[in-house]
């Protein structure tokens, strides 16, 4: 057995899980959970009005069912919304008074907290299960006034940061994953630049499901005020269970006038076994509302976990000559399953939007492209680009594509691309005779595929990304 | 609506005599109509085209029962000149014309007393509309070896007595091994405001080839629905050409399996819309065995408020290695009011394919038409020099030269 799960860990090496004494809300969704949740994190009345409003209105929603990959119902009253290490609950003042173990934990991930041990400099928000547990760079950030705290501290901080722009991208009213995080929502990062602060680090917020039977929750909040520039990365890791974990994320992006927002994503929750037992359900809502003009929002993602992965990384282009892109690297194996792409609406004159999708899939698994291009009578002049290539490997996989494209405007050109095909045997053949065993050419001739949208990504991230591309595609070849 | 229905669906059994069998059918199809409707855009299908929504607001009292005892007159300049053709005509619903005076009577036969089919795996409810409400079923064989001479023409006309009437139409052609058959299906509309459900049924056996024409060219106010159900085997060819310019609402559904090794379909298609038009083509290409090949062009000119709309999805089967599918569809907008929205979708199972789709809308090119005026053009002339060259690019993927000409003739493309 233990051996067994040794083995296992060789797989997916995030899979361990940490003992540590758990605070946890009662199973099941009700009032007096939202109640628990919002007196746990000490909010205001105002915050815990705005979730029941939630609540009430999810009563009336129904859970969408028109994805590719369908999976068995949700018990949502079987689910902890909130689970806390017990050792957060009275806020360390410093890092240094963290619970070792904790500490340990991110140290096993790769993200080492203590900022001494910082050579990249780059400020870390981590969030373990329901809670923010340290943030890195504080005070280094604070100089040039640049907020960046967990969402429950800037709620109680900033007030009217939060109430301004919280829901003004994701409203109350949107879908049913969006409307339940509205109402459970835990923790998340929260970010604010001030108008023409060009941020001086890469931030990052670094999510980990830990306790078993819990769903993340998570809210996350980036506002780039006018002729700012932030680049945002977000990791997330998960441990291995035999059971399927939701985690039903909101994040939302506004740029104001002439800003910019990178935000990066390296995806890596525990994507279930071989046999396609247990793995993170992830049904995020990621939105960016480029509000002002020329602004500019740019989405990275690689998706290379999840049993489920379920997301559409918008932009609504808002603000005339305003830009969205999108790069997207989808990786399933196994038998993962993904339905993923974006949307990009344009509303402003002279937008421009533009889209570089790359699935791959293996073993099992099923990859979707799902992208929607809605360009207003309004948006006099935009531009969209589309390019999604996807790569099979073997005969049991699947991929799709499904773009929807919508043009209500003579002036605008749309252009969409997309083709499927296999690895060559030609190339592999080349690969081979130079010497690389049949995994490594692989490797490089995916990583060759992907390089487009692995450029995007800043190089801490590109390298780890690189890697993970080539761990998930183990045992796919031959 | 629904006692409309009801009332007609019982004055129409009683008015026809039909088999105890069909009768039996068709009450099983009428409740299946019953229960869903009218397709509205909750149907992913239906997404970019609310039929209930277009029909409540274009046709009022629509009836579904069609008075067809009477004979009606065939309006005879309505024919296609200038080609020698077989003719089968349909005035308002009711059959007045069959002809096949160019072709050896043993070797085609048509039918007109069949059994329904029952329909069980779909969940198009206009299928069961037209199943309930159809009077006559029509069966074209294509015998063995035999290539009909000369063209057939389908001629769906409605002339001034027809209005907000549905009319349900339902021709089953079998092509036998190696036979072959060009088909026209021309409509020509006086009426107002009627819904016109068309379902056919295309069997291509080994080494056949069709030939497939959509017509469908004057201006008037009907609602249209085509349904076509094409079943190719090894080494079959299916070409379809559609002209979707002239009713109010059109949308032409194709599903075209590929069940044979080395079967191939083409889809090409033409819209020129303007006022307030709002058509649509849905494909859907099923590669289910290896080596079989599809192809796609559909090309669009919008003008005023008009509305076009191509879904066309591709699937692969897993078995489906070495196949080979391409999908391309663009359109020009020339108003401010015009839409176009496209859902090219591929769906692959299979690792050893060829799969591309693209697509693309935009205004003119300023430059080239500044490139016309430079050498003498008007602005006008000059433009629609342009849109005759995109449109053209379809129309000369036609490969029976005859029936190209009589295209273009229609497009008035001829130089």
């Amino acid at each position: 057995m233990r051996e067994k799960q040794i083995d296992k860990l060789k797989d997916y090496k995030y899979g361990f899980t940490t003992d540590i004494e758990n605070i946890r809300a009662p199973k099941g969704l009700n009032k007096e959970v939202i109640k628990f949740i919002s007196q746990a994190k000490k909010e205001p009345k105002w915050m815990l009005d705005w979730r029941m409003k939630a609540f009430e209105r999810l009563k009336n929603l129904k859970e969408p069912n028109w994805q590719k990959p369908k999976y068995p119902k949700i018990d949502y009253q079987d689910i902890y919304y909130y689970s806390a290490p017990k050792s957060a609950s009275e806020k360390p003042k410093s890092i240094d008074e963290l619970d070792p173990k904790l500490l340990e934990t991110y140290k096993k991930l790769g993200i080492p907290l203590q900022e001494q041990q910082r050579l990249n400099g780059i400020a870390v928000d981590a969030v373990f299960d329901s809670v923010s547990v340290a943030t890195t760079f504080k005070e280094k950030l604070n100089e040039v006034g640049v907020i960046f705290c967990s969402i429950s501290e800037a709620i109680q901080k900033h007030p009217e940061l939060v109430k301004k722009y919280l829901g003004s991208v994701i409203p109350l009213t949107d879908h049913y994953f969006a409307t339940l995080n509205s109402a459970v929502f835990t923790d998340g990062s929260f970010v604010y630049i001030p108008p023409g602060v060009k941020c001086p680090m890469e931030l990052s917020t670094y999510f980990r499901i830990n306790a078993s039977q819990t769903g993340q929750f998570e809210r996350t909040l980036i506002i780039a005020d006018k002729e700012s520039y932030v680049s945002y990365l977000e990791g997330c890791t998960a441990p291995m269970r035999d059971e399927n974990q939701l985690h039903a994320a909101n994040v939302e992006l506004v740029a104001l006038d002439n800003a910019e927002i990178k935000y990066s994503t390296v995806q890596n929750w525990y994507p279930g076994d071989e046999n396609g037992k247990g793995g993170i359900y992830n049904f995020v809502t990621k939105r960016g509302l480029c509000k002002g003009i020329n602004s500019k929002i740019s989405w990275t993602q690689v998706e290379t976990g999840s049993a489920i992965t379920w997301k559409y990384p918008s932009c609504v282009l808002q603000g005339d000559n305003s830009i969205g892109e999108f790069y997207s690297i989808a990786i399933t194996n196994n038998h993962q399953k993904a339905d993923t792409g974006t949307k990009m609406i344009h509303l402003g004159k002279n937008t421009k939007s533009k889209i570089i999708s790359k699935g791959i899939s293996a073993g099992f698994s099923d990859m979707t492209y799902r992208g929607l291009v809605d360009i207003s009578s309004k948006a006099k002049n935009s531009r969209n680009y589309t390019q999604c290539d996807s790569l099979l490997m073997g005969n049991k996989c699947g991929a799709h594509t499904v773009p929807y494209i919508k043009n209500k405007n003579p002036d605008s050109n749309i252009a969409h691309e997309a083709t499927t095909s296999k690895i060559s045997e030609e190339q592999l053949h080349y690969c081979q005779q130079r010497g690389l065993n049949p995994e490594e050419a692989v490797g490089l001739i995916v990583n060759g595929f992907c390089k487009e949208v692995l450029q995007q990504l800043p190089m801490e991230f590109a390298v780890e990304a690189q890697k993970l591309v080539g761990i998930s595609l183990e045992g796919s070849v031959g | 609506m629904i006692d409309q229905l009801k009332i007609d669906f019982e004055k129409l059994l009683e008015k026809s005599n039909f088999s105890k069998k069909n009768i039996e059918i068709k009450r099983k199809n009428f409740e299946n109509f019953i229960e869903k409707g009218f397709p509205n855009r909750r149907e992913e299908n239906w997404k970019f085209s609310d039929l209930n929504q277009i029909i409540s607001k274009n046709i009022k009292n629509l009836s579904f029962y069609n008075d067809l005892s009477k004979p009606n007159k065939i309006d005879q300049s309505i024919f296609i000149h200038g080609l020698e053709h077989n003719k089968l005509v349909f005035v308002n619903g009711r059959i007045e014309k069959i002809e096949f005076d160019y072709e050896e009577k043993n070797k085609i036969e048509l039918l007109d007393d069949l059994v329904l089919e029952k329909f069980n795996n779909t969940s198009n409810s206009l299928l069961f509309l037209n199943n309930a409400f159809v009077s006559k079923y029509f069966k074209l064989i294509v015998k063995k070896n035999y290539s009909l001479k000369k063209p057939l023409v389908i001629y769906n006309i409605t002339n001034e007595d027809l209005v907000s009437k549905s009319i349900n139409l339902k021709v089953d052609i079998l092509l036998e091994e190696n036979s072959s058959l060009k088909l026209i299906e021309f409509s020509n509309d006086k009426s107002i405001t009627n819904f016109i459900n068309i379902n056919y049924k295309f069997d291509l056996q080994k080494n056949s080839i069709l030939k497939n024409y959509k017509i469908d060219n004057n201006s008037n106010s009907n609602v249209k629905y085509s349904f076509s159900n094409i079943n190719q085997n090894s080494n079959s060819v299916s070409e379809t050409f559609l002209l979707s310019s002239g009713s109010k609402f059109v949308k032409n559904e194709i599903n075209c399996n590929l069940n044979g090794k080395y079967a191939s379909a083409f889809v090409n298609g033409v819209f020129i819309l303007d006022e307030t038009k709002h058509h649509e083509i849905k494909t859907n290409i099923n590669h289910l065995i290896e080596n079989t090949k599809s192809y796609q062009l559909i090309k669009g000119v919008l003008e005023d408020t008009s509305k076009a709309v191509y879904q066309g999805k591709i699937f692969v089967d897993s078995k489906a290695q070495k196949t080979d599918g391409y999908q391309l569809s663009k359109a020009i907008l020339l108003n401010d009011n015009t839409e176009f929205n496209a859902k090219p979708e591929l769906e692959i199972y299979a690792d050893d394919v060829k799969c591309s789709h693209g697509s693309a809308s935009g205004s003119l090119n300023e430059d080239s038409i500044f490139y016309l005026m430079s050498r003498g053009l008007n602005y006008q002339e000059a433009k629609k020099l342009l849109i005759n060259g995109f449109l053209l690019d379809v129309v000369e993927k036609i490969t029976d030269s005859e029936i190209k000409n009589l295209v273009k003739n229609i497009m008035s493309l001829k130089q």
